[in-house]
């Protein structure tokens, strides 16, 4: 077999190759080797990308399974099974992060037996343990459907709504906590970015990057694998993401203003300026975009309205974890090019790993309903197909 | 009851003894390049800093609600019932969250080891709990760092307030701050001079309280969330069920 020379499969070859010359410096000479973090900014780029913005990117999974096996939203039943590969990998790639960021990474494991049942790490680590085991078992029926094995699907078709019910559980929980964990610090963060109501912006803005992140990928793969583009999906998507960006700006205008801020964050300042950005690329950008009918049914706009969706909130995420720290300590930290070529590196894998899946697996597949299957056994086949919505007919091809 | 350290800063001549003492105990290099740096790191728990012809201490304030071991996911840190607080490093994980959580910025890393760990002042618990002063007092010239129990040694700081009003500030700084402190701190300059975070900013609120808020209703969360869910995916499913249901009567009744 001949591998094909293209431009992305250089960057990924260029990209794998400096990530793992990073790896080398991480494990052989230490975390001050490869990075720029010192006892003044412990958390450096790894936590602020890799941990808190790879979590929200990873979002869409328990957002799509929410809709559709539990609000039985089935014109989005096309988006779902990427949405957990994507959920999956994410998360999956997160825990090698961590791998990387851990000063002792080889103790990972003292999370399950030294439990400190008061720290909001300790409820993250779990939750996110369990909620990569609940995704891998969303993920499974990909690989018993490939390798044709009837029986396993069965098994994990009877604890779907387990799986589904829990995994919503656990992913509201630790999108809200990794917010709960800057609570801690109010005398350290900006006050552009401390709030008591952290918990609550973190799990607002996953389900904002959820639905942005699956509009993204939709359109992206759409473009990568030649595919059709399921449009009714991406207007549903695209209104559902115009309400979940107006519920997130509303809190936080409520936030500033009741904590008297709103003169404040107008002023020019090392932060204002961030806080600026971030508000354009998260709210007056795509809300403005997305209030017009034109942009809700155009692909190519609603995949714009998407990206600075995305942009936005990590940059607000980055806020938070480095910009938002540096008055404190008086000095800037920017990483060093290892940090950023490991970062890279674990971004290329997912998309490696994606591709892969996405070629072997049947994730584009029109799926089965697990639930109007599970249902197949007792109504006859034509039955069942009169049940579902004439949207459904045109989605998922 | 709890023990502590009073640092008077107007009785310190600047001599480093506490320093160096710290570093034998626990076993540090200490030499001239290590006593002219001016910053506490993972080979200096605590630090004598000079402004003008005036010196204060910094060192772990041993806090009776660390953040430290409360913000711990496999609880290396804890609060001994003698008042130091401790680390156990074979719990440690490395994630680093003491030193972000810490309002004092007190834990410092080994970022050069390969199997780094957290340091920090731990007021020699072996030699408190064997009834002894920690090496920092007793190894003090002038009694500048004083070690006892904290309630004798408040009202002590309060008095010698009360007997010098000019030479003192009229406050205690760590009897309240963030719900009080092992280290207690007298000085006629604001200790926030010389990097102490400012009592209006770390108020009087112990840390882990801000975090405790949002955990102690986790317990609640997950059942009464879990209903909630399960419950809408019932409703959900079973009008599909009921549509089944009454689409294959109507079926089953168009062939009569």
């Amino acid at each position: 077999m001949k591998i094909k020379l293209t431009f992305w499969r250089v960057v990924f070859v260029v990209i794998m190759v400096l990530g793992l010359y990073s790896t080398y410096i991480r494990y052989f000479h230490g975390l001050g080797a490869v990075s720029n973090m010192t006892d003044q900014f412990p958390w450096g780029l790894w936590i602020g990308f890799d941990c808190l913005c790879g979590v929200m990117l990873a979002a869409g999974g328990f957002c799509m399974v929410g809709a559709v096996y539990l609000f039985n939203v089935e014109r989005l039943h096309a988006v779902v099974r990427p949405a957990v590969l994507t959920a999956f990998l994410g998360y999956v790639l997160f825990i090698v992060g961590l791998l990387f960021d851990l000063g002792r990474p080889w103790y990972i494991w003292h999370q399950l037996i030294y439990m400190n049942p008061h720290s909001v790490m300790f409820e993250v680590g779990m939750c996110v343990m369990t909620y990569t085991t609940v995704l891998f078992f969303e993920f499974l029926p990909n690989v018993f459907e490939a390798l044709n094995w009837k029986t396993p699907i069965k098994w994990i078709k009877k604890v779907y709504p387990v799986l589904i019910v829990a995994g919503i559980l656990l992913s509201t929980l630790h999108q809200s906590s990794l917010g709960s964990l800057y609570l801690i610090m109010p005398s350290k963060l900006h006050p552009f970015w401390y709030s008591p109501a952290l918990p609550f912006f973190f799990f607002g803005s996953a389900v904002a990057v959820g639905l942005a992140m699956t509009i993204f990928e939709s359109t992206q793969s759409a473009k990568a694998f030649g595919r059709q583009l399921e449009l009714p999906v991406l207007v549903t998507l695209g209104g559902a993401l115009l309400v979940a960006l107006w519920v997130n700006a509303l809190l936080r205008f409520e936030d500033y203003f009741r904590r008297g801020l709103l003169e404040e964050i107008i002023k020019p300042s090392y932060e204002a300026y961030f806080l600026w950005l971030e508000l354009a690329l998260t709210f007056v950008i795509p809300i403005t975009m997305l209030s017009f009918k034109k942009v809700r049914l155009s692909p190519q706009l609603l995949y714009l309205a998407s990206i600075s969706t995305v942009l936005g909130f990590i940059t607000n995420r980055l806020n938070i974890a480095l910009i938002g720290f540096e008055t404190y300590v008086g000095h800037h930290y920017v990483p060093k090019w290892t940090e950023f070529s490991i970062t890279l590196m674990i971004i290329a894998m997912g998309f490696f790993l994606f591709g892969l899946a996405a070629k072997y697996l049947p994730i584009f597949a029109e799926a089965e309903h697990p639930v109007r299957a599970r249902l197949e056994s007792k109504a006859e086949t034509e039955t069942v197909s009169m049940v579902g919505t004439p949207v459904l007919d045109n989605a998922g091809d | 009851m709890s023990k502590a350290l009073l640092y008077d800063a107007t009785m310190c001549i600047g001599c480093k003894q506490c320093e160096s003492a710290c570093a034998q105990q626990n076993k540090l290099r200490y030499d001239d390049t290590v006593a002219a740096e001016a910053v506490q790191s993972e080979h200096k728990y605590t630090v004598v800093l000079t402004k003008d012809d005036k010196f204060m201490r910094r060192l772990c304030m041993h806090c009776e609600k660390p953040a430290c071991a409360s913000v711990c996911p496999v609880g290396a840190f804890h609060k001994t019932k003698e008042g130091p607080v401790v680390y156990d490093v074979w719990k440690c994980i490395g994630c680093r969250y003491c030193m972000v959580a810490c309002a004092f910025a007190q834990p410092k890393y080994e970022w050069g080891s390969l199997n780094p760990r957290v340091r920090k002042c731990i007021m020699c618990p072996d030699r408190v709990v064997a009834g002894k002063q920690t090496a920092c007092a007793e190894i003090c010239p002038t009694g500048a760092t004083k070690f006892g129990d904290r309630d004798d040694l408040i009202r002590e700081a309060q008095e010698r307030i009360r007997l010098n009003p000019t030479t003192y500030l009229p406050r205690i700084y760590g009897l309240t701050e963030v719900g009080g402190t092992c280290v207690l701190i007298l000085s006629s300059v604001k200790p926030e001079e010389y990097g102490y975070p400012a009592t209006a900013k770390i108020g009087e609120t112990p840390m882990p309280e801000y975090t405790g808020r949002v955990m102690e209703r986790v317990p609640d969360f997950i059942p009464v969330w879990s209903l909630v869910l399960g419950g809408i995916y019932w409703i959900s499913h079973r009008r599909e069920e009921v549509a089944i249901a009454e689409a294959q009567e109507e079926k089953s009744g168009g062939a009569r």
